[in-house]
C-alpha cells in the first residue's frame, strides 16, 4: 500500500470518528452551526482527498451525503432525525469502504446506489420525514438537481452545482491546514515503535537497579556519580517514554455517542449522554483493554437501566434519561463512573434470582444488605433482565466486566438505589508497564506481589500482639476486632518449610474487591519497581501467577496474583468448598458489617456449633470437680446459687474419664436472667466469629434451629428456648403466668422466622410480655382489633411493608401513634438511622446486640413513663 | 553469565546430505539436537523455582534480561535425579518465539553428521523416549539420539494457553 493511501486511512478513521460524534451533537442542537461546518468540513475534507486519490465509490457516497450536509448547512433543509439517520448511514458505508481499501488496498467494487438514492431523496426533500419535507420546500427555489437523474447521474451533477457553496467550505479546508500547521510538532509513529520503546526502557530500568544493587555493596565506587545521573536519566527516560503511550480516555468513549443514540432509538429511550474528562490521559494498553468493558456497561445503562420515557414520566423523572460518564485521575489510578438516573438495580428480584439460582439461601438473603444482594449482579450467569432484548439480558456480562477489569489490577464497585439510578467506579491503575510490588519469601522462595493490592503488613508471633489462631487447622488473624481470613502461603503453593516453624511470621494484608485476606509469608523485603512480564506458556496455567520479573539482583522472581489465589482458596467466591483441600479460609468476608457475633463451640462430635453471642451472659471454665448431682441432674455453685447444668448432645458431665479425654476442665456457656442462671455444657469454646447467619430452618431435631454455614463450614445453630426450658421447665411460663403487675408489653415483628424465635427468650427474660408477629400488616391487624403495647420493636427489611412505612403508618394515627418504636436491623450506618428516625422510630439497634436491645426498651419505655407522671 | 560456546555459524561448507547437531549428554546417553534451535549455551544457572509447575519444569533463570523456562531434561526423560554436586548446563531453544532452557549433564561439540548414518528409532526403544526422538545416529563407538525439541517441550499443557 502506498503512503499516500495510509495517511489517507489513518485520517479518515480519526475524521469519521469525529464525525459519529458530531452528527450525534448535531441532532441534538440542530442551529449549531459550528457542528454543522465541522461535519461539512469533515465530509468534504474525505471527498476531496478520495477524489485525488481515484477512489470513485468512495467519492461519490461522501459526495451525496456532502450534498444534504450543505442543505443543513445552508438552513434549506431542518436537521431531523431521519435525515440525521440516513447520514449516519452513509458514514457507515464510507467506514466498510475504507475498511476493504485497508485490507486489499484498493477499492472492492460493490454497489452504493442505495444509500446514494436515500440522500439524494433528502437532497430532493422527498421521503423524508415531515419537518424536513416542509423545510426542504423553500429549497426547490434553488437549483436542484434534476429528479428523474440516473442514480449515478445526480451525483455527478451535484458536485457541479454544489460547487459554489464550497466556497466556504474551500475557507474551513484552510483553516484545516491552519490547525495542521499549528500541530505540525507531532508525527505519527507506529503503536509498535512506541512498544518496543517500552520494552526496551522497562530492560533498561531492570539493568539500572541491577547496577545501583551492586553499586551499594562497595563504598567510594568511582561508578557512583556516573551511576547517579544514569539512574536519572533513565527515570527521565521512562517518564517520557510513558507519556507517549498516554492517550485520552475520551478515544475510547468516541464511540459512545453513537452507540448510545442508535440502541435508545431502537429501544424507544431518550437518553442524554454527557461525557466528563475525556482529556484525562492513561496508557494505551490499558485504553484497550477498558474498552470492552466499559462498551458493555454502557449498553447495560442505556438498555436496562433508564427506563423507557413513559415509566420515566410516571416514576416522576424527565423524560430524558442521563448517562454520564466522568473520569479524573487520583493517586496513581484512573477512576471512571458510569452513572445512570434510571430505575436502579431491582433488589427484590436480585433476592429471588440468587436464591433460585442457588447461590444462596432464603433466610440468607433476607438478612442481606442491599449492597450485599447487589454483589449478586457479579456472579457468572446471572442477568435480572426480565426479557432477553438484543442488547443485553443474556447474562453474560457483568461477570466478564469484573474479570477484566481485576485482570489488570483494577476494582469496580456499584452503587445503586432503586428508582434512582446506579453507579458504577472502575478504578484502574495508569500503566502495566511498570508496577510497585513487595518481594516477599515463602519457604526458599521469593514472591512479588504488586503492591496495589497490599493494604497492610502486620507482624505475628514473636513479641507482636497479634498471633495466628486455628479454627480446624485452618488459620486466621484477629485484626482490630475481626476475624481475617488467612492463607498460608507456603501450603498454597505446597513448598517445604525451610525451617521446623509451623508459620510465618509476617501476614500481608491483601484486598481483592471486597474481600480482605491476609496471606502468611516467611520473610519480607523491600518494595521494588518491576516490570511484569507474562509467564511462558508453559506455565500460563497456574493462576495463582500474574507474571514473572527479574529484581535488580538478576534473578528472576513469580509474581503472585492476589485475585488468583482468592479464587484458588474461595475467597470471594461463596463456594468455597471445592478447593477446601488447598487449606484455604473460605470465610465470606470480613469487611462487611451486617454480620452476627457468633459462638462456636463444640459438643458431641466434632461439627462446630453456634449460638449468636448477644445471648450467651459469660463464657466460664470450671474445674470438673466443681460439678455436683443433684436428684440425678449436674448442678453447680454459682454465685452463691445453684445453677443447672445442661449438657448438649452428650457434651460431657461429670468426672474426668476416658470419654473427655482426660479433661480436667469443664467450659460452661452461662445463659441468665434477673434472678436465675443455667449452664450450657459443652465439650471446647472454639472461637467468636462474625459472619452472616444463613441458617436453612430445615433441621428437625430438638434443640437445634437448622444448620449454617459459617466460616465456611456447615455449623448447628442450636435453639437456646429449648435448652433453657430443659434447666427450668418454667423459665419462660413464668413470665407468662405474671402478666399484669407492672410488666411491659412488647411488640415484637419481624419476618424471618429464626430471628423470631431468638428474641423473645432475651425479651422475656427481661421480664417484658412478648407478642410476636411476621409482618407489618398481622401488627396493624391487633392494632385494629384494639390490643395495646408499651413499645413496638420491628425489623426494618420486609417484603411488602418494610420497617420504615410500618413506622410511618404506626406514627400517622391510630392508638399507637405515640409508642415508642424500636428498629431493628442487621446494618446500622449512619444513613440508616437518619432514615429510621425520620420515619418515627424511636432508636435504632442492632440485632443480636442483646445488651442494646434491652438497653434501648428499658431508655424508651422510662422516657414515656416520664411523660405521662 | 558464561556463554561456553557461541553459536557456530550455519554450515561451513559441508555436503547437502549432512545436517549439523549440538550433542550432550544426559544420565551417559549421547543426544543430539539440530543446531539451527539452538540459541545459546549457558554455564551453571541461577534457577528460580516455580510452584506448581509441572515436575519437569525446573523453574526459571535470567538469559540476558530474558526470562527463560528450564526443564529438567533427567526428568522429562524419566531418568534419575543427577548427584548434588552435578552442573547441569542450560542448552537454550527457541520454539514458537519462546525460549526454553533444556538443562543437561554436559554440552559437547557441533557434529555434521551424514544422514546415511541415521537409522530409525528401534521399535523397542522405551515409549517416553520414541516420543522425543527422531532417529539414532550411529557414531563412532557410540550412539547418538536425536532429540525432537517440540516434543520435548510438550509437556501435557496446552502451549498455546
Amino acid at each position: 500500500m502506498d503512503d499516500l493511501l495510509k495517511d489517507f486511512l489513518t485520517e479518515t478513521a480519526e475524521a469519521i470518528a469525529e464525525l459519529d460524534t458530531a452528527l450525534i451533537r448535531l441532532e441534538q442542537s440542530p442551529d449549531d452551526a459550528q457542528t454543522l461546518a465541522l461535519i461539512f468540513r469533515l465530509v468534504h475534507t474525505i471527498k476531496g482527498t478520495c477524489g485525488f486519490l481515484g477512489l470513485s465509490r468512495l467519492e461519490k457516497v461522501a459526495h451525496a451525503s456532502e450534498n444534504v450536509l450543505g442543505k443543513f448547512r445552508d438552513g434549506t433543509m431542518t436537521v431531523t432525525t431521519g435525515a440525521i439517520s440516513v447520514v449516519l448511514g452513509s458514514i457507515d458505508r464510507i467506514k466498510t469502504i475504507v475498511h476493504d481499501l485497508e485490507q486489499h488496498g484498493q477499492e472492492v467494487a460493490a454497489d452504493d446506489s442505495d444509500i446514494i438514492d436515500a440522500l439524494n431523496r433528502i437532497y430532493n426533500g422527498e421521503d423524508v420525514d415531515a419537518p424536513a419535507a416542509v423545510a426542504a420546500a423553500p429549497a426547490e427555489e434553488e437549483e436542484l438537481p434534476p429528479e428523474p437523474a440516473a442514480t449515478e447521474a445526480p451525483a455527478v451533477e451535484a458536485k457541479a452545482e454544489i460547487l459554489p457553496p464550497a466556497g466556504p467550505a474551500r475557507d474551513a479546508g484552510r483553516d484545516g491546514t491552519d490547525t495542521l500547521a499549528a500541530s505540525k510538532q507531532s508525527i505519527r509513529v507506529g503503536v509498535d515503535v512506541l512498544e518496543d520503546l517500552m520494552t526496551l526502557v522497562s530492560e533498561l530500568v531492570l539493568a539500572r537497579n541491577q547496577l545501583l544493587q551492586l553499586s551499594r555493596t562497595h563504598e567510594n565506587n568511582p561508578f557512583e556519580v556516573p551511576l547517579q545521573r544514569l539512574s536519572h536519566i533513565t527515570s527521565d527516560l521512562q517518564d517520557g517514554v510513558m507519556k507517549t503511550r498516554m492517550q485520552p480516555i475520551g478515544n475510547a468513549w468516541s464511540k459512545f455517542p453513537r452507540l448510545v443514540r442508535d440502541i435508545a432509538h431502537e429501544i424507544g429511550k431518550k437518553i442524554d449522554l454527557q461525557m466528563i474528562g475525556a482529556e484525562t490521559e492513561l496508557d494505551r494498553q490499558v485504553l484497550e483493554l477498558i474498552k470492552d468493558p466499559l462498551t458493555h456497561m454502557v449498553r447495560n445503562s442505556v438498555d436496562h437501566g433508564i427506563e423507557k420515557p413513559e415509566d420515566r414520566r410516571a416514576a416522576g423523572k424527565s423524560e430524558t434519561g442521563r448517562l454520564v460518564l466522568n473520569a479524573f485521575h487520583e493517586g496513581g489510578h484512573i477512576i471512571i463512573q458510569i452513572s445512570d438516573d434510571g430505575r436502579g438495580l431491582n433488589t427484590a428480584r436480585i433476592r429471588q434470582k440468587a436464591v433460585a439460582q442457588g447461590l444462596a439461601g432464603e433466610a440468607e438473603v433476607a438478612a442481606m444488605a442491599e449492597s450485599d444482594v447487589h454483589q449478586f449482579i457479579w456472579r457468572a450467569g446471572f442477568s435480572t433482565a426480565a426479557a432477553v432484548t438484543s442488547v443485553s439480558g443474556r447474562g453474560v456480562g457483568m461477570d466478564v466486566v469484573k474479570t477484566n477489569i481485576e485482570k489488570i489490577g483494577g476494582t469496580i464497585e456499584l452503587r445503586s438505589v432503586e428508582g434512582q439510578g446506579t453507579t458504577f467506579t472502575i478504578k484502574i491503575p495508569l500503566t502495566l508497564a511498570i508496577v510497585a510490588a513487595l518481594v516477599v519469601q515463602a519457604g526458599a522462595e521469593r514472591f512479588a506481589i504488586p503492591q496495589i493490592s497490599v493494604v497492610e503488613l502486620v507482624r505475628a508471633g514473636g513479641a507482636s500482639e497479634a498471633a495466628i489462631e486455628r479454627i480446624n487447622e485452618t488459620p486466621v488473624l484477629r485484626l482490630r476486632d475481626r476475624l481475617l481470613p488467612l492463607v498460608d502461603l507456603r501450603n498454597l503453593l505446597g513448598l517445604p518449610s525451610e525451617t521446623d516453624q509451623a508459620s510465618g511470621d509476617f501476614i500481608i494484608v491483601c484486598k481483592v474487591g471486597v474481600q480482605t485476606f491476609g496471606l502468611i509469608v516467611d520473610r519480607v523485603f523491600d518494595t521494588e519497581e518491576i516490570v511484569v512480564k507474562p509467564v511462558a506458556p508453559i506455565l500460563r496455567h497456574i493462576t495463582l501467577f500474574s507474571g514473572n520479573t527479574i529484581l535488580g539482583d538478576g534473578s528472576v522472581i513469580m509474581i503472585l496474583d492476589p485475585n488468583g489465589i482468592a479464587r484458588a482458596v474461595g475467597i470471594g467466591t461463596g463456594t468455597g468448598a471445592e478447593r477446601e483441600a488447598l487449606n484455604g479460609t473460605t470465610s465470606e468476608s470480613v469487611v462487611e458489617t451486617d454480620k452476627t457475633a457468633l459462638l462456636l463451640f463444640r459438643a458431641g462430635g466434632s461439627e462446630p456449633k453456634a449460638v449468636p453471642l448477644g445471648l450467651v451472659a459469660r463464657l466460664e471454665e470450671y474445674p470438673i470437680e466443681a460439678i455436683e448431682n443433684a436428684n440425678g441432674s449436674p448442678v453447680m455453685q454459682y454465685r452463691g446459687k445453684l445453677m443447672p447444668l445442661v449438657p448438649i448432645d452428650g457434651g460431657m458431665v461429670g468426672s474426668p474419664g476416658a470419654e473427655n479425654g482426660g479433661r480436667t476442665r469443664q467450659p460452661v456457656l452461662v445463659f441468665n436472667d434477673a434472678e436465675r442462671s443455667m449452664g450450657l455444657l459443652v465439650d471446647e469454646i472454639l472461637d467468636v466469629v462474625e459472619d452472616r447467619l444463613r441458617v436453612e430452618l430445615n433441621t428437625h431435631r430438638p434443640g437445634f434451629l437448622g444448620t449454617a454455614t459459617i466460616a465456611g463450614r456447615a455449623t448447628e445453630v442450636i435453639d437456646i428456648t429449648y435448652w433453657l426450658r430443659l434447666a427450668y421447665p418454667d423459665w419462660f411460663a413464668r413470665k407468662e403466668s405474671e402478666v399484669g403487675q407492672g410488666q411491659k408489653r412488647v411488640l415484637v415483628l419481624d419476618d424471618s422466622a429464626f430471628f423470631r424465635q431468638l428474641l423473645p427468650p432475651v425479651l422475656t427474660t427481661a421480664n417484658y410480655a412478648v407478642t410476636v408477629v411476621d409482618s407489618a400488616a398481622a401488627a396493624l391487624k391487633l392494632r385494629e382489633a384494639g390490643e395495646m403495647f408499651d413499645a413496638i420493636v420491628s425489623d426494618i427489611e420486609m417484603p411488602e411493608m418494610d420497617g420504615i412505612a410500618f413506622a410511618a403508618e404506626v406514627r400517622r394515627a391510630g392508638s399507637w401513634s405515640s409508642l415508642p418504636l424500636i428498629a431493628l436491623t442487621s446494618r446500622v450506618s449512619e444513613a440508616d438511622i437518619a432514615r429510621g428516625r425520620a420515619a418515627g422510630f424511636s432508636d435504632y439497634v442492632a440485632k443480636f446486640d442483646r445488651d442494646a436491645v434491652l438497653a434501648a426498651l428499658a431508655q424508651v419505655l422510662s422516657a414515656t413513663e416520664m411523660e405521662t407522671l | 553469565m558464561t556463554t561456553v560456546m557461541e553459536r557456530p555459524r550455519a554450515a561451513r561448507g559441508t555436503a547437502s546430505t549432512a545436517r549439523e547437531f549440538v550433542t550432550l549428554t544426559v544420565a551417559n546417553q549421547l543426544c543430539g539436537i539440530p543446531v539451527l534451535t539452538v540459541r545459546d549455551i549457558l554455564g551453571v544457572q541461577q534457577v528460580t523455582r516455580v510452584p506448581l509447575a509441572p515436575p519437569e519444569v525446573a523453574g526459571s533463570l535470567n538469559l540476558r534480561g530474558r526470562i527463560v523456562t528450564a526443564i529438567d531434561l533427567r526428568r522429562r526423560l524419566g531418568l534419575p535425579a543427577p548427584e548434588a554436586s552435578a552442573k547441569p548446563m542450560s542448552v537454550v531453544v527457541e520454539t514458537a518465539g519462546e525460549f526454553y532452557s533444556l538443562l543437561v549433564d554436559q554440552v559437547g561439540e557441533v557434529l555434521a553428521l551424514d544422514d546415511e548414518a541415521r537409522e530409525a528409532n528401534p521399535p523397542t526403544l522405551d515409549s517416553r523416549w520414541r516420543s522425543v526422538s527422531l532417529g539414532v545416529y550411529r557414531l563412532q563407538g557410540q550412539l547418538m539420539v536425536v532429540l525432537d525439541v517440540d516434543k520435548l517441550l510438550d509437556i501435557g499443557v496446552d502451549l498455546k494457553g
